[in-house]
């Protein structure tokens, strides 16, 4: 009989419980309706999209395919190169962190947090704004774009090497401690065995995203495709625009397509 | 300085705690000069593992003294503990070997300790290690996984691996910690048979940690037995009673 009483008056949360989950509720519907209330649509400009719309797009099309050869091919490789140098030299930097920042390898606490601190700040800021510093520094051109990309890539590849050497196998370390290996013989035989297939896979990862990044520096002057195509919207070229867009579109497939052919041969 | 020759291993009045005041290992006293298999039984949690990973140093004992070729095991640090370690073959109960690495790579792993690690990374290993590590392989029964990654082989494969890059290693002492825990009951008689072979031939002293009280006395010329952090039997096989059992693993429902 109580049993049963207890059974019917069965309930999943409790009723302190339901009332913290319906608050959250509230809150999050009362954070949407009080958000689109104070971006502030103009409703003329909302109305008049799909008109806007059709207007670009007839002054995108046909596509200006004469303008590929003289402007954006060599500007492409120039994304290129900066995505690629941008991430090799990331490594220069990202690997001696990730070493001070895996606790199981440097097992310093201050040294792990100064590593943190370095990780952070690369991540912690967007990589046009890396550019803008590094086009004061160097002026614009590629070698900013190259800079801003392999800056705010340590910290990103820095991060995840250090989890993943952090990860490993600590058995296998200490079976090779026993052996007498050194330090040096560690690290080449037992960490990077261990940690290699995440290391390749990391930098695919981030040279996939650095070569979608580096298309936007040229915006803000640091060389490479992002130049042609502001340079483009400037003049009004819309069919030339249309002809950058659809380019930067193949190359970031075909680089999505490179990476996951080499990653799957690799690991 | 280098040890030339082996002279025993003398464990003297041996503490180990990980918690200040809460020792694992108390005063333990253990002379080892004769070869062949000495098994260490005991319980879980009673230190048996802690006392082979003080003795080279996998673990920090807290008071003491290791004597190993007439140095103080305790007192050594960098570069003269890791030529100690040298001479002190380990095998694990999981195996430890590095996985995607070939099994000739696992055994040549032995040989760190008396290379640089440029020729580590640059794989130039001598051609008489190499001649030593394809006979070793061939002796275990692995000659065809020799390229093999080890993450392809079973385990009583890999605990073969696992041996030989310990005796890749000409250590003076092997130390096996619960080497059989992990395989089925035939495969642990042949890696207890393996290690007797080397114990021999080798003229080497192999301290097993074990759990099966049947498999330490049909193949160990001493048992150390301990319980509570102490040593409560040292003697041979023979000599260990029903009565002893019982104050090393607690109860005696068990014996039944």
């Amino acid at each position: 009989m109580t049993t049963q009483m207890i059974d019917e008056q069965w309930q999943r949360f409790t009723f302190s419980e339901r009332l913290a989950r319906f608050a959250v509720y509230l809150c999050l519907v009362s954070a949407i309706v009080w958000s689109w209330q104070t971006v502030e649509v103009i409703p003329e400009f909302l109305y008049d999209a799909p008109s806007q719309f059709m207007d670009m797009f007839e002054r995108m099309v046909p596509l200006d395919y004469t303008s590929y050869p003289i402007s954006i091919h060599g500007a492409m490789i120039e994304t290129l190169h900066i995505a690629t140098l941008g991430t090799l030299f990331t490594l220069v930097l990202a690997i001696p962190l990730a070493l001070l920042n895996a606790p199981n390898i440097t097992p310093s606490k201050t040294l792990n947090w100064i590593a943190q601190f370095f990780l952070v700040s690369s991540r912690s800021v967007n990589s046009l704004v890396w550019a803008l510093l590094f086009i004061a520094l160097f002026g614009p051109g590629v070698l900013a774009g190259i800079m801003a990309i392999a800056i705010r890539s340590i910290g990103f590849v820095g991060k995840l090497l250090a989890e993943a050497i952090a990860e490993v196998n600590m058995g296998t370390i200490e079976a090779l401690r026993a052996t007498g290996a050194s330090w040096g013989s560690i690290l080449v035989k037992g960490y990077w065995p261990q940690v290699m297939p995440a290391f390749y896979s990391i930098v695919l990862f981030r040279w996939d995203i650095n070569v979608r990044e580096s298309a936007v520096l040229g915006l803000v002057g640091a060389g490479g495709i992002g130049v042609v195509l502001n340079d483009a919207q400037n003049l009004f070229e819309w069919q030339k625009v249309s002809m950058i867009l659809v380019s930067i579109f193949v190359v970031v497939i075909v680089a999505e397509a490179v990476v996951i052919q080499i990653r799957n041969r690799l690991i | 300085m280098a040890v030339e020759s082996y002279d025993g291993l003398k464990i003297n009045h041996l503490y180990h705690e990980y918690v200040a005041g809460k020792p694992i290992l108390k005063d333990i006293n253990i002379d080892i000069s004769e070869q062949g298999i000495i098994a260490i039984i005991g319980p879980s949690g009673t230190g048996k593992s802690t006392l082979l990973r003080c003795i080279n140093r996998l673990n920090d004992p807290s008071q003491g003294e290791i004597l190993f070729g007439g140095l103080d095991l305790t007192q050594l640090k960098g570069q003269a503990l890791r030529k100690q370690r040298r001479h002190i073959g380990m095998v694990f109960q999981e195996y430890n070997l590095v996985e995607r690495l070939t099994v000739l790579e696992n055994v040549m792993c032995g040989r760190l300790g008396y290379m640089s690690s440029w020729k580590a990374w640059r794989r130039q290993y001598g051609s008489d290690d190499l001649a030593k590590a394809f006979e070793l392989l061939n002796f275990v029964g692995l000659q065809d996984f020799a390229n093999q990654r080890a993450d392809s082989l079973s385990g009583g494969q890999r605990q073969r691996v696992g041996i030989a890059r310990a005796v890749m290693q000409d250590p003076y002492i092997l130390l096996a910690d619960e080497p059989t825990s992990s395989l089925d009951p035939k495969t642990a008689v042949e890696i207890m048979e393996l290690m007797e072979t080397f114990a021999k031939q080798k003229n080497i002293p192999v301290l097993v940690n074990i759990h099966d009280v049947n498999l330490a006395k049909r193949y160990a010329k001493r048992i150390i037995g301990m319980s509570d952090g102490k040593v409560h039997y040292d003697g041979s096989p023979e000599g260990i009673t029903e009565e002893d059992l019982k104050i090393i693993y607690g109860g005696e429902s068990w014996l039944d």
